[in-house]
């Protein structure tokens, strides 16, 4: 048996999980998403990430930046090093693209404020 | 021009809370801050996790700020930022003088009917710990270097230590990893994390960053700059075991040691202060004990979630709406915290407002089972079973359709250890 907690919400659920054919028996868990977690981090453990991007506005020299999705792990680091070397435009906007469809992940890069 | 009927102190969750609910009142209500954007330390959260309770969607900090922010401008506040105030004076009629700071615009005194104190937290630092050590560079506290990193886009170090398990060291955990910097260790004092556990496996877990819990940091090495730390754990007498002392080489040490009510301006207004969470004495109308006087979110305590901050300021802000109208209500019972709590909101209470008042507590004890109870005269008058109470996380706690008579004592009962 494995145990994972969830971090969907900041209950964080303590889930109990074993194998059940070619899926997992997951308890432990107070709310559906828990059972979704679960699976989900047994198969393919994903997340958010949120970093910030170099911004070409003199003022604003960084821009806070998240993926549009939770992205594979395994993931991150490439993730992380396109942001780190992209620059945003000058007046970008809370929602706008500014990495799209990296290496075909159908994951997007999208900035979170209004500079 | 300079005539309001609230003035709130702070754009941070709760202050921008607070103003929506005013402002769509038709209360005139400016929202005050020493910053340039509104969001307070929102601002700096770039990470996800907040909103989740109050939009019903998950956000970053920015993002759960920005729509605050364009809610209250929605409902018509105003705004006046860059400005730090001063002071804020008592009028004979009960009604406040504020005066402002700003780079622009100089010493600029506004009136106010009510105000709300909504200006948050600042971090407990270093030197209210005395750890032994030199005075070196590349010790920050975890909120600064989280500002520096996010804001400036200056790296603090390239290996650090985390001391102290509150939420910002460990999301500044991930940070730092994120940004190609190595996270030796962090180091809790207490037997338990001060963050809230999902933080724990998704900022120390998933990069494997060791946690010493009832561990003490008993030296900072390193003259120009940080060269390591010293640790070591505790005995039973809750006393560094020096012979079980190790080093960690570090140049980079952060402080995640608490947060404290930032109260000097209320302070010198005569704002009685609870020395159990650092901020205001309140009652269940969120009045301090300055008639006219408000406060919410960090500032009258510490919340784990900036949500929570903002549900708590929209309260307040309605019982200030009830203060301008003229209600008045006498809280005429005390609320005091018993065993296992730290300390529960409000202070005091009017029978009346027992429907629509959340209290909440702060737990001292680690346990996977308790039960709350509320107490008048010595007799439970309401009980609440509890599942997982960890210190991290708050309490809290409605008490709809019950007869208070009297003092009411909460106590947290242990059913399992």
């Amino acid at each position: 048996m494995t145990e994972l907690i969830c971090i969907n919400c900041p209950q964080g659920c303590h889930l109990q999980v074993s194998p059940k054919g070619d899926s997992w028996l997951i308890s432990g868990n107070r709310c559906p998403k828990g059972v979704a977690y679960g699976q989900q981090e047994m198969r393919d453990p994903r997340r958010t990430v949120t970093a910030v991007m170099p911004c070409e506005n003199p003022e604003h020299p960084l821009v806070a930046v998240r993926t549009d999705r939770p992205c594979p792990k395994a993931m991150i680091p490439a993730i992380l090093n396109r942001i780190y070397h992209s620059y945003a435009e000058k007046n970008v906007k809370n929602g706008d693209i500014v990495l799209k469809n990296i290496d075909n992940s159908e994951i997007s890069v999208i900035v979170t404020e209004n500079i | 021009m300079n005539n309001y009927d609230v003035i709130i102190i702070g754009a941070g969750a709760a202050g921008l809370a607070a103003g929506k609910v005013c402002a769509q009142a038709s209360c005139s209500t400016l929202i005050i801050d020493r910053a340039d954007r509104t969001g307070g330390v929102l601002d700096q959260c770039i990470h996800n996790g907040f909103g989740v309770r109050y939009f019903k969607e998950e956000l970053t900090g920015p993002e759960f700020a920005h729509r605050l922010s364009i809610r209250a401008k929605k409902a018509g506040a105003d705004f006046a930022l860059s400005a730090t105030v001063t002071g804020i004076k008592k009028l004979p009629d009960g009604t406040f003088h504020i005066r402002a700071l700003s780079k622009n615009e100089g010493v600029t005194v506004y009136h106010a009917r009510a105000v709300m104190l909504a200006a948050g937290c600042r971090e407990r630092t270093r030197g209210a710990l005395a750890i032994p050590g030199g005075r070196p560079a590349g010790i920050f506290t975890a909120g600064a270097a989280q500002k520096l990193l996010n804001r400036s886009g200056f790296l603090p170090g390239k290996s650090a230590v985390i001391v102290g398990s509150g939420d910002i060291g460990l999301i500044m955990a991930r940070r730092l990893r994120w940004c190609g910097i190595e996270v030796k260790a962090v180091i809790e004092i207490m037997p338990y994390t001060a963050g809230l556990t999902r933080n724990v496996v998704q900022c120390l877990h998933d990069f494997n960053i060791p946690l010493y819990l009832s561990t003490s940091v008993v030296k900072i090495s390193g003259t120009d700059r940080v060269c390591g730390i010293t640790a070591a754990p505790l005995d039973r007498q809750r006393q560094p075991d020096m012979t079980k002392a190790f080093d960690i080489k570090c140049d980079t040490v952060l402080f995640s040691v608490g947060l404290i009510p930032e109260m000097e301006l209320a302070g010198k207004l005569g704002v009685k202060e609870n020395p159990a969470t650092g901020g205001a004495v309140i009652d269940s109308t969120y009045s301090t004990s300055v008639p006219g006087v408000f406060s919410a979110g960090n500032m009258l305590h510490v919340h784990d979630l900036a949500d929570f901050a903002a549900e708590e300021a929209e309260y307040a802000a309605k019982c200030m709406i009830d203060y301008l109208v003229g209600v008045r209500t006498v809280a005429e019972f005390q609320v005091k915290a018993g065993e296992n709590l730290k300390y529960a909101i409000p202070n005091r209470i009017s029978p009346s407002a027992i429907d629509s008042l959340r209290f909440l507590f702060r737990p001292t004890v680690v346990t996977d089972r308790a039960v709350l109870k509320a107490k008048v005269n010595g007799v439970t008058v309401w009980n609440k079973k509890l599942l997982y109470v960890r210190p991290a996380e708050m309490i809290s706690a409605e008490l709809k359709n019950c007869n208070i008579s009297g003092d009411i004592i909460f106590e947290l009962e242990e059913t399992e250890k």
